[in-house]
């Protein structure tokens, strides 16, 4: 029998959750290493999917397309494929799910189980959005990502989870109700829910993309999040368990981005092209405001929770640069960001678990206690604010080079502004690691800080050997991306001539 | 008469013939040979289902064009006789724990059923209107079969009142409609709307009677106020059968009369469906937002509920579309009913006999005492909200798709808006059930967790076969 790589990959979690049902609730250290097994298990799939993917093909691959019932004599169907986009998202997923795992070992201690069960239906949930080629199916493993985290972060949260985790539930749903209306309305309207049919066949008057453009558009800006739309992240992020913070920033916010480029950017690219400066002036002030208010924060957890609304600004920015090398830059962008703040939040984890605090002012000199967290540390927050020769340089130059020389933002004051994202990223970082490694040690509780173990090395290292090499050699991370973008970019230029 | 004519009513007949042997032969059991009462009424139950399963494939029109068999008439019997087992099931506990099992309960049970069941075959106004009283009667005396407690009779003289005051309205709506046609019988009229031979204002003015009406029953805004009391102080389990099957045999009413004979003046009566749909949705959700009593916000829930099928009825007059129309409302329906009797599964074994334990806060810790009835509410509750992987997430696609389809756009949009308002007080109960710490006191047989279970069971796997389940639904309404 011949199986789908993408339809193991995407339920293989899934069906590792079922199978911790029948542990008991006592197993804890069972369930664990079964939920890591599992994950990189899942990882080595998408390695083989990997391996399996012709990069020089902009093309869905390894299509599958089972039929599924019909809606209104539209089918639905169960269509599932990987191109250039989503196999960095794919990934990106199952390399950062058992690294959060990993590190929940001794952050997580009441109902491991649960806990597993939840994060690999939400792996699966995760997956499921980035392979899907079907509005609805689409739709359906969007929203189902919603339960699970409500859950992480509820259950397993901080004191105000409560509040956060509505918020989460609330805000995003909020977003997905309006899509749903919006492709029931296309689906219905062009005769298919089917992504590759209503890309090659819908001709949609202007006026409706633009309305679908909002509709689909703003449950995507509400998941990035896009100014003035961030106000549920900090929340979530900061109350949600360490992992879960992790997928959030490394994932979940990348399936907003992703929504753009798979869904607004080829379907309605007229209203796309109408509305790109728009996109880009809020991208921008996301930018800037961000930073500032990062800047300004106490605690450590929200200043990074902050860096993320500063970070996804400038993946939108190079998105609706709508040029290749803005929307390579935005794609690099979105597995630097999800390595490097997953990172940033691992070490937040790390020290919480050690002093039960993330206010900045009760660290400060910890590099003299705990040297190889310190180091580790750098490099990631170097990476996180663009050093050349690691990977946030490579994706924001990409991004800022691309929206210099766009023509669909309109003016390149957008990335002159978006530019001072750059230096703000390196004081608010550069302020945050001072204040929590250097200088002298102030607080006595720190002196007796143990470093890191080999469990929590073991987590951050693969992170840093991407950071690294996609700071030295990105040019493998691109050539799988650029077919793709070549063919989104050239769909985008031919909108651009039927407009004019 | 003919022996097809009996044959087209035989689940209605043996249903009716085997509540009032039990009715008799209750009288000589006694003691601890109660228990053999729910037995024998599932029994029936079970057995009406069968002769039921005869039907399919077999439309008929019977009794001088009385009663019509069709799909429709075929999905919502199954429906009533599935809401009055689940009732049975989750009855026995919860009545002896409230030392109110009068025997009596059952029967009467198994009438309303038989009363719902004719209320879906009804072709003639008469009928409508004779199912309707027998569908309400038991349910007047079920109200109040906790006596004395003062909160049951309250709510059983309220929904009499109110329940009998809607029948006359419903009444006086037939006795215009026939004025204006002449005849009762659905053909009759559907022939004399045909050649223009009836008096339009009239028609009209009985339409309008009917919504009224009938709206009381499905508790409809502006419609609704008696639901909340009436639900809270009735027993739960009976408040679960009105709560659901009530409601969908009021739908069933609704839905046959309206599109069979007022498709010619559907352009008067559409805009006024999409504002009592609207208003319902709204005022359901808003409402629901500030419960704290369980049973009240089910009722508010079931409010809400009421303005989605409602919602999928609106372009009942767009011939295109009417198989959809009908379709997804029953499929809400269904998927409602599985919710509905699920989360009352559970509240029957939170409830007292003093009335309490069924506030908000009754519910914290249950995800530690118990996991499993945790997470069928958490299904419930989605289900509610329409999240996917949920039947009730299709439901609100398929009422959405039709209100869109029949040009309501901004029908759909309230209706998405007020699924987040069913999302906020679905999480709040959640957040009771999972992040809140607690000592549930919770009495739970082997039955009522059954129940729960099996709801939830459907409500998640069917939700993997929406496009069968669908076309079940959207069968033929006859003469439509």
């Amino acid at each position: 029998m011949n199986l789908n790589p993408l339809l193991l990959v995407t339920f293989l979690p899934a069906v590792g959750a079922l199978a911790l049902l029948a542990f008991k609730p006592a197993w804890k250290s069972a369930a664990r290493w079964t939920a890591l097994a599992i994950s990189l298990v899942t990882f080595g799939l998408s390695l083989w999917v990997l391996a399996q993917f012709d990069p020089s093909i902009g093309d869905m691959q390894m299509e599958l397309n089972l039929p599924w019932f019909a809606l209104a004599g539209n089918p639905i169907g169960f269509h599932i494929g990987v191109d250039g986009i989503s196999i960095l998202m794919l990934l990106l997923t199952t390399f950062l799910t058992p690294i959060a795992i990993l590190s929940t070992w001794k952050a997580i201690y009441e109902n491991v189980r649960g806990f597993m069960i939840l994060f690999l239906l939400l792996e699966t949930g995760m997956i499921g959005v980035f392979l899907s080629l079907d509005l609805a199916l689409f739709y359906i493993f969007w929203e189902f990502t919603l339960i699970p985290m409500y859950f992480l972060i509820g259950v397993w949260g901080g004191e105000r989870r409560v509040y956060a985790a509505f918020k989460f539930f609330l805000y995003t749903l909020a977003g997905s109700l309006l899509m749903l209306a919006g492709l029931l309305w296309l689906g219905l309207t062009y005769g298919s829910f089917d992504l590759t049919t209503l890309t090659q066949t819908a001709s949609i008057s202007l006026n409706a993309q633009l309305w679908l453009f909002a509709a689909f558009g703003l449950a995507f800006a509400i998941k990035v999040p896009m100014w003035p739309l961030h106000s549920w992240l900090p929340d979530a992020h900061t109350e949600a368990p360490t992992a879960g913070s992790v997928i959030l920033a490394g994932v979940l916010l990348k399936m907003g981005a992703y929504g753009f480029l798979r869904f607004n950017l080829p379907l309605f690219p007229q209203a796309t092209l109408k509305l790109a400066p728009w996109m880009g002036i809020m991208a921008v002030i996301g930018i800037i405001y961000g930073a500032l208010v990062a800047f300004s924060q106490k605690d450590v957890k929200k200043l990074v929770a902050y860096s993320s609304v500063s970070h996804l600004g400038f993946v939108v920015l190079g998105i609706f640069a709508l040029n290749s090398q803005g929307i390579s830059g935005a794609i690099l962008q979105m597995v630097n960001h999800g390595l490097s703040t997953g990172a940033l939040f691992l070490i937040v984890g790390f020290l919480y678990e050690r002093r039960h605090t993330r206010d900045l002012d009760a660290f400060g000199g910890l590099w003299r206690v705990m040297p190889v967290l310190g180091s580790l540390a750098l490099i990631v927050t170097l990476s996180s604010l663009g050093l050349p020769g690691l990977n946030g340089f490579i994706g924001e130059f990409t991004i800022l080079l691309g929206a210099f020389g766009s023509t669909a933002l309109g003016s390149p004051w957008i990335a002159g502004v978006a530019t001072l994202g750059v230096i703000l990223a390196a004081v608010y970082l550069l302020h945050m690691f001072q204040k929590v490694f250097l200088g002298p040690v102030t607080a006595d509780e720190n002196k007796g800080l143990k470093d890191l173990s080999v469990r929590e090395i073991a987590v951050l290292a693969p992170i840093l050997v991407l950071i690294l090499w996609i700071g030295i050699y990105p040019k493998p991370f691109f050539a799988l991306m650029t077919p793709t973008v070549d063919k989104l970019v050239a769909v985008l230029q031919a909108a651009s001539v039927a407009l004019h | 008469m003919t022996f097809t004519d009996f044959f087209s009513i035989l689940p209605l007949i043996a249903l009716i013939l085997w509540a009032l042997f039990m009715l008799i032969s209750g009288l000589f059991v006694r003691g601890k040979w109660g228990i053999i009462h729910p037995i024998w009424a599932s029994i029936g139950l079970i057995l009406a289902g069968v002769l039921l399963f005869f039907q399919i494939g077999k439309p008929a029109l019977a009794f001088s064009g009385m009663i019509g068999v069709d799909g429709f008439s075929l999905f919502l019997q199954g429906l009533f006789l599935l809401c009055g087992l689940l009732t049975v099931i989750i009855s026995p506990a919860y009545l002896k724990r409230f030392g109110i099992d009068h025997y009596e309960y059952y029967p009467l049970l198994l009438l309303s059923v038989s009363g719902m069941m004719l209320m879906s075959l009804a072709e003639n106004l008469i009928v409508v209107f004779l199912a309707l009283e027998l569908l309400s009667i038991p349910l007047y005396i079920l109200a109040g079969i906790a006596r004395p407690n003062e909160a049951s009779e309250e709510s059983s003289l309220k929904y009499f009142l109110l329940g009998s005051f809607a029948s006359g309205i419903v009444l006086f709506g037939i006795s215009l409609i026939f004025a204006a046609a002449g005849s009762t019988d659905f053909n009759v009229i559907l022939g004399k709307v045909g050649n223009s031979t009836i008096i339009v204002p009239l028609m009209l003015a009985g339409g309008a009677l009917l919504v009224v009406g009938v709206g009381f029953k499905v508790a409809v805004v502006p419609f609704h106020a008696w639901t909340p009391d009436v639900y809270e102080g009735a027993p739960s389990p009976v408040t679960a059968f009105m709560a659901v099957g009530a409601k969908a045999a009021g739908f069933a009413a609704l839905l046959r009369v309206f599109s069979m004979l007022f498709k010619g003046q559907a352009d008067v009566f559409m805009p006024i469906f999409a504002m009592l749909a609207a208003l319902t949705m709204l005022v359901g959700n808003l409402m629901a937002l500030v419960q704290t009593n369980l049973k009240r916000l089910m009722a508010f829930i079931g409010i809400a509920g009421a303005g989605y099928v409602l919602m999928a009825f609106v372009p009942f007059g767009d011939a295109a579309i009417q198989t959809h129309s009908i379709g997804s409302a029953l499929f809400y329906l269904l998927a409602f009913t599985l919710a509905s009797f699920g989360t009352w599964a559970v509240l029957t074994g939170l409830e007292q006999p003093d009335g309490k334990g069924v506030d908000l806060q009754d519910l914290a810790g249950l995800g530690k005492r118990s996991p499993i009835l945790a997470v069928a509410l958490t299904v419930f509750m989605l289900s509610f909200t329409g999240i996917p992987l949920t039947l009730g997430f299709w439901g609100k696609f398929y009422l959405f798709r039709t209100a869109i389809e029949g040009g309501y756009l901004w029908l759909a949009i309230i209706g998405l808006l007020t699924s987040l308002m069913a999302a906020y007080y679905s999480l709040r109960v959640l957040v009771m059930v999972f992040f809140t710490r607690g000592e549930p006191k919770i009495n739970l047989t082997y039955w009522t967790s059954f129940v729960a279970i099996f709801c939830a069971l459907c409500v998640v796997v069917l939700s993997f076969v929406p496009g069968e389940l669908f076309d079940l639904a959207g069968r033929a309404l006859f003469g439509a």
